[in-house]
């Protein structure tokens, strides 16, 4: 029983229902697993294994009764940004120190409904603002990965750093994350994971921290694109509680693994080739156009002339809806609480305990690019360019099915290396951040190692709604870049 | 646009965040570096375009204004950091 929990998640589903193991066997390797891991990597910020036991003996009982769903005793991860009921949620601040929500996600619902098992709560950066883990009050995650021959310890990216982690560590079967502008996806880069930043609307966000409403999506990070597709079926769907969630039907994703691209366009944008890009993410690129292109694809240079302003809209959207957002945390209903001499003294002082130094920058910036005489010339500027950037996707796929980028600009750094320049920082996000602002599905799929032995991913974006052809694309691209590299059990 | 420390402590009172003194300096500094990268956005042209607030195009759903959910004062109660007979626990509001 080694080796259950090295499974794909489709592997321990099929080994389920044919009675191989247990639901209890598979938990109990994984909470062994990181019980032992966890000192090191600091994936988890709460374990939960007496709920987890519990739950896989239920989750047992009715597949013995014939009564199994979908994901029946799959053991996942859930990023600590879900409140999940009588579990503390902390989105990893201590501003919410002690809270434990009397409610569920709907997208944790959804994960048990279908017979999901939960492991624990992963950790990330404070309210999912950062590219690095580094601003999580527990601490940093460490990356599974290190480079050959070296014992630096690596980021694993962020804010999902303990979601990607986790599953690239074989912590879990799968983890749910947050991408608000490349949260999903450039940690499952880092990682060698597959990770998809849904369509905005396809996952409600009812119970899920808000950090910037508008640009805030959940979805899942696997260890295969069959395995994503299987967990984003399951956490979509309709919920008149989030007014944004789209009332539309869930596809069948798995359906889509596998199915033949021949025929498909697919844009490769002239902008995102910037300067100072690797050398090895060029080639990565080069090469996912000739995997497409053997697998039957035509494919089209596009432009997206845009693109270079979509980080700095994004930092004037994302704080400005984060500082709005996070005016809830007053010390008054939950949460900290710091003592004051007046009403005020004890909103400033919680705010001032509460809140670590990357959430403060955003709120500040945010509070102050919506103050009287800025807001035209910053917030209302960057909706306008936003649309821009949205208006620029919309032509793209007048003439493709599909864009093919690199995930991110560079594989994973040194814990520390950036976190003292935050714009080095929010440089990381620049071939995710313009989907969010359009609100466009994307995936990151692992495509090959560089030359320390470090995963990288390549990206493809779909038009909204349109998660099929991604999981199709991604299938083609994982099959093709035979990506079976994992990291070596050095914790 | 440059921001200096006064600057910093009114919008640091505007968030109800406590800055320092010593710390007004130095935030200056970070968010003018910020700022100064978030100009370029002056380059594009947005003559005439109208500005994005969502990207979704549906209207927003509207429902009957019924009670949907309530009498959940003990578990709401259970998070505050103080309270007392059924109440939140604030610091006086009112002189």
């Amino acid at each position: 029983m080694s080796d259950l929990k090295g499974l794909t998640l489709k592997g321990a589903l099929d080994g389920l229902e044919t009675r191989r193991f247990s639901s209890r066997e598979l938990t109990t390797a994984f909470l062994a697993a990181i019980a032992e891991a966890n000192p090191t990597l600091n994936a988890f910020i709460t374990q939960t294994p007496g709920l987890a036991l519990e739950m896989a003996d239920r989750a047992d009982e009715r597949r013995r009764r014939g009564e199994a769903g979908p994901l029946e005793g799959a053991a996942l991860g859930i990023k600590d940004l879900f409140c999940t009921k009588g579990v503390a949620s902390s989105a990893a601040s201590r501003i919410l120190q002690g809270f434990v929500p009397p409610y569920e996600s709907t997208v944790t619902s959804n994960l048990w409904r279908d017979g999901a098992v939960m492991l624990g709560k992963l950790n990330m950066d404070e309210f999912a603002m950062g590219s690095s883990n580094e601003t999580s009050a527990f601490g940093p995650v460490v990356n599974p990965w290190r480079a050959r021959g070296s014992n630096q310890a690596l980021t694993p990216g962020g804010s999902s750093g303990g979601s990607a982690a986790a599953v690239a560590a074989d912590l879990c079967l799968g983890a749910t994350a947050t991408d608000t502008g490349g949260s999903i996806r450039q940690p499952a880069a880092f990682t060698g994971t597959v990770g998809v930043k849904p369509t905005y609307g396809r996952c409600s966000r009812y119970g899920v921290v808000a950090f910037a409403s508008s640009l805030d999506q959940a979805g899942p990070i696997a260890k295969t694109v069959e395995d994503a597709a299987l967990l984003l079926r399951s956490m979509s769907g309709h919920d008149p509680r989030d007014s944004t969630s789209l009332d539309v039907e869930v596809p069948d994703f798995p359906a889509f693994v596998g199915k033949s691209v021949r025929g498909l366009r697919i844009g490769v944008p002239d902008e995102y080739r910037i300067d100072g890009m690797p050398g090895e993410i060029a080639e990565l690129w080069d090469k996912g156009v000739a995997w497409l292109t053997a697998a039957g694809c035509e494919i089209k240079r596009v432009s997206l002339p845009h693109t270079r302003y979509a980080l700095p809209a994004y930092y004037i959207i994302a704080p400005a809806e984060a500082s709005s957002n996070l005016a809830r945390y007053d010390g008054m209903r939950y949460g900290l609480r710091a003592e004051g001499a007046s009403l005020t003294d004890v909103y400033e002082n919680t705010r001032a305990e509460g809140f670590g130094a990357e959430v403060k920058r955003r709120i500040l910036i945010g509070a102050y690019v919506l103050s009287a005489g800025y807001y035209d010339a910053y917030y209302l500027k960057a909706q306008k360019v936003r649309r821009r950037i949205a208006d620029d996707f919309s032509a793209a796929f007048q003439d493709v099915d599909a864009l093919l980028t690199p995930t991110a600009p560079s594989a994973a750094f040194a814990l520390g290396e950036r976190s003292s320049d935050p714009v080095s920082m929010y440089l990381n996000d620049v071939f995710t951040v313009t989907v969010n602002l359009a609100g466009l599905p994307a995936i990151s799929v692992p495509a090959g190692l560089d030359s320390s032995g470090l995963p990288m991913g390549l990206q493809l974006i779909g038009r909204a709604l349109d998660e099929g052809s991604l999981f199709s694309l991604a299938g083609a691209v994982e099959d093709a870049a035979g990506f079976t590299a994992k990291p070596g059990r050095w914790w | 646009m440059a921001i200096d420390a006064d600057t910093v402590r009114k919008v640091a009172k505007l968030a109800r965040i406590a800055e320092p003194e010593e710390r007004l300096a130095g935030l200056a500094q970070e968010l003018s570096g910020i700022l100064a990268w978030i100009e370029q956005l002056a380059e594009v042209d947005t003559d005439g375009v109208e500005p994005m607030t969502t990207c979704v195009a549906a209207r927003l759903p509207m429902r009957e204004d019924v009670v949907s959910d309530g009498d959940r004062r003990d578990e709401i109660l259970a998070n505050a950091p103080r309270s007392d007979k059924g109440f939140f626990v604030v610091p006086k509001v009112v002189e």
